[in-house]
Order: structure tokens, then C-alpha cells, then sequence
């Protein structure tokens, strides 16, 4: 990922843009900000952040014309919030006015024309900036045209504290002077270009002077609307002169006082005039803010008309504010909600972990538990997927050395075990030497459930012509989910071999997780769900006969076919058709969550992987269906009723649905070696001898428990075992007189008590580590 | 004398008969050496790894090398 990629993933994710009352507003108020301090309780944040961007606060909380209600979300369901009228508690509670600090004092000079909100604005944040100001004013006062307002709306006692502000900067006011168009004194408009650095023109509707500025088709003064340039170089122009005299919009005019303060002081520095300032003014915003099921709820309206809201109604207001944010996928993802934040800072945490030489990857455990399902990508405006970026950075990761063994180490062991001698196997139907298709049950769905793979490709021998493989293996995807891409091709390509030397059979597979790997991995290879096979062709004679009592399912689909409505479709049909009742989660096909499997989250990190499924199983309170053995084991294993479609094809009545039906790992594989060794032995008649294990070992429930959550195998005790008694290496605990042993077959050290029994060795205790004992 | 030292002196090493003493071993991951002094058989070499240290330090000092 480089910058330019970086950036436009960060653009993708609008978390960060303003909400539509503060792009709205010229100024760029913090409603949302002011809001939730106003929640609080909190008015004296309430009005820091309204004064931050307003120099008048007084009189802006009173007569502002607030173009952010246009953009207020809340107006998609009722009205927007009363902004102004918050704006207006905020400052008459706590707003007393605070010391200006403005930076040193610059050798320029700028006359500002006129002392209405533009001209004042200008002045105020010129001098701030340290520019040397001088107002000229026509009248005898401040303030323009808000001295048309009435005295009720607006006091005179607020304007006066909010113009006292220019008491502590460097402005100096001459009333009562009108500057001349014509002629070059010091007081007419060429003098004021000589003797100054730079002037703006605040001048209002009232005057049309004839300056000697080039003018629009419209007659009026040419403006340029970013920087408000006129065709003098050094001369701007805005406020009413610009907008014309329709309508008082009071905040407009403070943003146009700022904007040509920017662009003075741009001036001033000989810097670009138009540079970066796209969203200076009132924009429309991208942020997206779901309002599904938020309730019409009346504006609280303003009784006391002029106080304003009392701190109650205030309140009350300020609940219907949305305090808009997106947050879609957070939402939606256990793992996003997990690290605190958004995929924005996220996808800047992977760039910086990625670009780190020297010094501690705090992201890797972040980067190594997306389960990669894609629910972002589906859910976001932008269409972030952070699962993409995750696998990305794992396979860098992997090719600079930087991927923590301990990831995926347990995993990769696993398939590797699925592909080797113990369970790969390519075979014709018995009796067949060519194949129409090939069964492959995919390495979780023959750990889980042997019989039901035996019985399926049975049924399938039985209804489908012109020979029907059978494939055993792994499809790679645990390579693929660890960023080990090369292990993952060669995993691919072992398995194009074989299913080339059947004749390239269409694939059908009971597992959704195969079927996206072959389906965007290997673009030859025609493959199909078994769902969809089964709906077609029909289903197995003893499914109608089930002995299930006639109930009710609650459909969990699977992550890795999000997108394969055919799919959905067909799973439905199928349970319509044993004549279950369906109930669909509320978040199913495309919008389906993962069940802490994919991604390899669950090896990387439990305790998220926990968090996820317990989310999941806590949707409904029906039992669940998977269509993939993995999703019903993991629900299973947290204390849900959950089953696996061919539990219901099958009538298996020994399936409870619980977390006893739940092999662990151990038993996975042994498993799936056993269902190789009988299938051998039942389908092709093959004499299989049963291996041999070098020690008989007796492990409780309490150890196998601990072994598991550890992920230590009963085929590492062993070895551990054997090694200590062959060798004679091992230690004795004299008060307990239990054995101490230590192995390390590859890269992982095992540590087990046990004590000698009759019939074998009784295994008391098992842990490991990675550390490597040298001498 | 912590606990764990008391009972890791209760250690023997089978095949040479003798209990266990403190001694120094060297660990090593991710490229890293380190001395420690662990129980071990002073004629043999065979070392004590009990449970809490490999489930707490060490898992620790294997966490932070493998983000280093």
C-alpha cells in the first residue's frame, strides 16, 4: 500500500466528514460537538466551540440565518433541530468574553470599508493575525445593517459586547468618513490603494459607488467566489456588496469577512490565493448517517420568545440531534467495535505498521483477527473492505519475515495435515475410470461430520450418472486467510493436479469457503455448492422421513457466499421442503455475519473470535441452521442449539445440536484420517491397516479441555511421551512422583505430566511454548 | 524462597538420579539469545520449564519479540 493507495482507502471510509449542519454552515460551527456538550450539561464547552469559529457570538446566536437546517439529517424525518436556538442558551449562559491573543504585530496595513459583520470580520481576523487595521466607516456605529434589527431581537447591549472585542486588537475605527471614487486623497478609494497594503470592501447594498473596478454582466463589481478578488490586484470584496440586498444572511456575511481575510493574508505572504480551499464555504457533506428506525419526534418548540429555550427544553431539543456519524460497519462488526476506533484510522494503523523498520508493530494482532468476510465492504458508502486490506498486509507480512509465527503456525499445521497422506485422496466411483463430477467435502465438513460425508457421496453415486469422484483435501483457504500466498498456490495447484487427472469433473462441494476459493481462484473449474446440486436433483429419500419433530430454524448463512443469492435460495427450499419453518437473522445473505472461523480469527485471536459468535447466537432465540459445518461447530461450542444441514437430510438423531457434537482438534483430524481409512476400506475395497500410535495415552475430559484451548494436539502428548521413554529423559516431581517431559518436534516445545499406568500413560497436565531451549 | 522455587526443588532428573539446581540455560527466539538461570541437572542438562513461567514470562517475551 503506498500513499496515493493509502489515501484513497482513507477517502473511502466517510467517518471523519463533518456532519451536514457543519459543512452547511459557512463557518463550519461544530453543532454535533455543541450538542453533545449541551448534553452534558456541558455550556461552557457548548459555547468554546461556537465561539471558536464565530467573533461575534452574541449576535450571531440571535439573528443567524442558519443554512445548516437545510443540510440537518433530522429533516429526512421530521424537522431539523433548532440550531440557532441552542447556539443562543449556550452563549447566554456561560458566554463572557475571553482574553484575544492574536500574534505579533506585522509591518502591514489593511483598510477594511466599511464596519458591517463582513468588514468586522475581516478586521478582527486580520488582527488577530497581527496586521495593522483601519476601519472606515460611514455612520457613526458598528454593525451595518444589524442595526435594522429590531431592538427585541437583538439587544444593543449584545452587539456592544461583542464589538468590545476590538478594544484588545490592533483596529482603528474612523467614523463618519465616506470614501470618495473619484479623486486620490487619502480618503478616496486610489488614496486608500497607495497608502495601504491591501483593501476590502464590506461596503453593503446601500452604497453603488462607481469604482474603478471591472464589473459582471449584472453591472455589479466582478467577484471572484473563492478568494473574492476584484480586478485590482490588491482590493476584495464581499458581504452584501456580493450577495445583493434580499435577504440578511448574517453568517454568510462573516464567512465572506474571513475569506477575504484568508486571502490577504495570502497576499501578504505571496502564497497561492486559491490553493486548498475548496471546502473554506458552505459544502455539501459525505458522511453518512443511517436513520432506519429513528422515530418522528416533534421539534421542542420555543415558548418564551425572548429568552429563548429554558436548560430543559434545551435539552430536550438537543436529544433529537442525531449527532450524525457513520459507523456502518462498526456497527455491524464485532471485530471493528473490538479495537475502539474506525476503519479510517484503522487503514492508517496498517500503513504505519507496515512501514515500520525499527520499533514494536502495534498492529499485527489488530491486522491478523479480521475474519476477512467482507461484511464491511458491503455495509460501507464508500465500499471499504478492510478484510482486503488485512490479507493484504498479512501477505507482507509473511514476505518480509514480519508475520509472528505464532499466527497462523497451529492453523497451516492443520492443513497441512488435510493435505497430506493422512486424508488428501482422489478417486474415481469404484468401478468407474472417468468422472462427470467430483465430490469435495472440504476438510472442516469431513472433520465435523465423517458419517454424513460417507452417506452423501453414497447418495450421490446413487443419482448422478457417468461417475461421481470423490476428493479429499484441503482447498488451501487457511494459506490464503494467513497471507501465505505461496503456500496457498502450491496448496492450489496440488489440487488442480489431481482434479486434471480425474478429467477436470465439475466440483461439488458442501462447503462455502472451497467454493469461493475454487470459484475466484481457479477460473477453469466449474463448481457448485451441494445446496444448490441438492435442490435441483432432489433430496435424500430418508430426509422426508425425518426425525426431527416439525419445527422451526433460524438460517445462518455463510460469510464466504455473501453474495450467492442462487445459494440462499436454494438452502431455504430445501428446509421449506423437510417442512421446517424458517426465521431469517437479522443479518442474513449478503448482509450475513462470519462466525468467528473465517480469517483464522479464532486461532489468532479467541477472545474476539468468542465475541463474535456469542453476538451471532444471541440474534434469535430459535435454533440455528449452518449450511457450513464450521459456522454450526463454532455456534455449538458457545451453548447454541445449532445444526448442520445434513443433519437434517440424514435424520441423524445422535445430533443433539449442542457443544458435545463439537469435535475439538484433535478429533477433527482424526477424523478425517478415519473417514479416508473407511472409505478405502468400504468404497474401494483397499486393505488399510490401522496405525500403529507408539504409546497408548489415557487423557481426561479436565486435560483434553486445557489441551484445546491451548492447541495442543494428542498427537503432540504423545510425542512427548514417547521421546521421554525411549530416551529416558525426563524429570520426576518426588511429592507427587508425576513425570515431567519435554519435546519439541518443530517449532513449538510440549511440556506434559503424566504418570504410568497399567494400560498406557495417564496424562495430567500439557503447555508449550516457542522459545527454544539452546543448553 | 518464592514457591516455585521450593517446588521446583523438588525436581528430579530420572535418569541421573539427582535433583535439580539452579544453572544457566539460554533461551532463544525470533533471532534473540538470552541467559537465564532455570533448575536444570547439573550432569545431564535437562531442563525445568514449569507451567507459570511458560504460560506467563515467557509467553510475554515471545509476544514482544514477534511485533519487534
Amino acid at each position: 500500500m503506498d500513499q496515493k493507495l493509502l489515501r484513497e482507502r482513507e477517502a473511502r471510509c466517510v467517518q471523519e466528514n463533518p456532519p451536514g449542519c457543519t459543512a452547511g454552515c459557512p463557518i463550519h460551527v461544530d453543532v454535533r460537538g455543541m450538542v453533545a456538550a449541551i448534553l452534558k450539561g456541558d455550556y461552557e464547552a457548548g459555547v468554546t466551540l461556537f465561539e471558536k469559529m464565530v467573533p461575534f457570538p452574541g449576535i450571531i446566536s440571535r439573528v443567524c440565518d442558519q443554512p445548516c437546517q437545510k443540510a440537518c439529517k433530522r429533516k429526512e424525518i421530521d424537522d431539523p433541530i433548532s440550531i440557532n436556538a441552542l447556539e443562543k442558551i449556550c452563549v447566554d449562559s456561560k458566554h463572557t468574553p475571553k482574553p484575544v491573543v492574536g500574534l505579533p504585530e506585522k509591518n502591514k496595513k489593511v483598510a477594511v470599508v466599511g464596519a458591517g459583520l463582513s468588514g468586522l470580520t475581516c478586521a478582527f481576523d486580520l488582527a488577530r493575525k497581527g496586521y495593522k487595521v483601519v476601519v472606515f466607516e460611514a455612520s457613526g456605529v458598528l454593525g451595518g445593517s444589524i442595526r435594522d434589527i429590531t431592538e427585541s431581537k437583538l439587544p444593543r447591549e449584545i452587539i456592544e459586547k461583542d464589538f468590545a472585542v476590538f478594544d484588545q486588537l490592533p483596529v482603528e475605527f474612523e467614523f463618519n468618513v465616506v470614501i470618495e471614487s473619484q479623486g486620490s486623497s487619502s480618503r478616496s478609494f486610489i488614496g486608500l490603494r497607495e497608502s495601504f497594503d491591501a483593501v476590502y470592501l464590506g461596503i453593503g447594498c446601500k452604497e453603488q459607488n462607481a469604482l474603478d473596478l471591472r464589473v459582471a454582466l449584472d453591472g455589479n463589481i466582478a467577484i471572484d467566489p473563492v478568494t473574492l478578488a476584484t480586478s485590482h490586484p490588491k482590493v476584495f470584496a464581499g458581504g452584501r456588496l456580493r450577495r445583493g440586498c434580499e435577504e440578511r444572511a448574517p453568517v454568510t456575511s462573516i464567512a465572506d469577512g474571513r475569506s477575504a481575510a484568508i486571502s490577504i493574508d495570502r497576499l501578504m505572504q505571496n502564497a497561492s490565493l486559491t490553493a486548498n480551499r475548496e471546502k473554506e464555504g458552505p459544502f455539501v457533506s459525505t458522511l453518512f448517517t443511517n436513520t432506519k428506525g429513528i422515530e418522528r419526534e416533534n421539534k421542542v418548540p420555543i415558548i418564551d420568545l425572548a429568552n429563548g429555550y429554558s436548560k430543559e427544553e434545551a435539552e430536550a431539543e438537543a436529544k433529537r440531534c442525531l449527532l450524525c456519524e457513520c459507523r456502518e460497519c462498526v456497527k455491524a462488526c464485532e471485530y471493528l467495535a473490538h479495537y475502539g476506533s474506525y476503519p479510517k484510522r484503522y487503514v492508517r494503523e496498517v500503513y504505519n505498521n507496515l512501514s515500520i523498520v525499527m520499533g514494536i508493530h502495534h498492529a499485527n494482532k489488530m491486522i491478523n483477527t479480521c475474519n476477512l468476510c467482507g461484511l464491511c465492504e458491503q455495509v460501507c458508502p464508500g465500499n471499504l473492505n478492510m478484510g482486503e486490506i488485512c490479507r493484504e498486509a498479512r501477505q507482507m507480512m509473511v514476505e518480509r519475515g514480519k508475520m509472528p509465527p505464532s499466527a497462523h503456525d497451529f492453523a497451516l499445521r492443520d492443513m497441512r495435515f488435510s493435505t497430506g497422506d493422512n486424508f488428501a485422496l482422489s478417486r474415481h466411483q469404484a468401478g468407474f475410470t472417468a468422472s462427470n463430477v467430483a465430490f469435495y467435502p472440504g476438510c472442516q465438513h469431513a472433520a465435523s461430520s465423517p458419517e454424513q460425508v460417507k452417506k452423501m457421496y453414497q447418495f450421490l453415486c446413487d443419482k448422478l450418472d457417468g461417475g461421481v469422484a470423490l476428493m479429499l483435501g484441503c482447498c488451501g483457504a487457511p494459506a490464503n486467510w494467513a497471507g501465505q500466498e505461496a503456500l496457498f498456490q502450491e496448496t492450489l495447484q496440488k489440487f488442480e493436479q489431481e482434479w486434471r487427472k480425474l478429467g477436470s469433473p465439475k466440483v461439488i462441494t458442501s462447503c462455502p469457503t472451497c467454493f469461493s476459493m475454487f470459484q475466484q481462484n481457479l477460473p477453469e473449474l466449474q463448481v457448485e455448492m451441494l445446496w444448490t446440486l441438492l435442490d435441483r436433483i432432489g433430496l435424500p429419500d430418508k430426509a422426508t422421513t425425518s426425525t426431527f419433530a416439525r419445527r422451526k430454524f433460524a438460517v445462518h448463512d455463510s460469510c464466504t457466499t455473501r453474495y450467492e443469492a442462487a445459494l440462499h435460495k436454494s438452502v431455504r427450499n430445501i428446509l421449506g421442503k423437510l417442512g421446517y419453518e424458517i426465521e431469517e437473522l437479522p443479518r442474513s445473505r449478503e448482509n450475513t455475519v462470519c462466525c468467528g472461523y473465517g480469517g483464522l480469527m479464532i486461532y489468532t485471536n479467541k477472545d474476539v473470535a468468542h465475541k463474535v459468535i456469542n453476538r451471532r447466537i444471541k440474534e434469535s432465540d430459535t435454533d440455528y441452521l449452518a449450511y457450513c459445518a464450521m459456522c454450526r461447530d463454532n455456534f455449538a461450542s458457545q451453548g447454541k442449539r445449532a445444526f448442520y444441514l445434513l443433519d437434517l437430510l440424514f435424520g441423524d438423531e445422535k445430533k443433539t445440536g449442542d457443544e458435545k457434537d463439537v469435535p475439538g482438534y484433535s478429533q477433527r483430524q482424526e477424523n478425517r484420517a478415519r473417514l479416508k481409512r473407511s472409505l478405502l476400506r468400504e468404497v474401494w475395497g483397499e486393505t488399510v491397516q490401522e496405525p500403529e500410535t507408539e504409546v497408548k495415552v489415557i487423557i481426561p475430559d479436565r486435560v483434553r479441555q486445557i489441551m484445546e484451548d491451548r492447541m495442543i494436539l494428542v498427537d503432540d502428548v504423545i510425542k512427548v511421551i514417547a521421546h521421554a521413554e525411549a530416551t529416558g529423559n525426563k524429570l520426576k516431581d518426588s511429592e507427587s512422583n508425576r513425570y515431567i517431559a519435554y519435546f519439541r518436534p518443530v517449532s513449538v516445545t510440549y511440556w506434559v505430566e503424566y504418570s504410568s499406568q497399567e494400560d498406557g500413560f495417564l496424562v495430567h497436565n500439557a503447555y508449550c511454548h516457542r522459545i527454544e531451549i539452546l543448553e | 524462597m518464592g514457591k516455585q522455587a521450593i517446588q521446583q526443588q523438588k525436581i528430579v532428573c530420572v535418569k541421573c538420579g539427582i535433583y535439580l539446581t539452579p544453572g544457566k540455560v539460554t533461551l532463544s527466539y525470533m533471532g534473540s539469545t538470552f541467559p537465564v538461570e532455570l533448575y536444570k541437572c547439573a550432569q545431564c542438562g535437562l531442563v525445568y520449564i514449569p507451567e507459570d513461567l511458560a504460560r506467563g514470562k515467557m509467553q510475554q517475551v515471545e509476544e514482544s519479540l514477534e511485533d519487534k
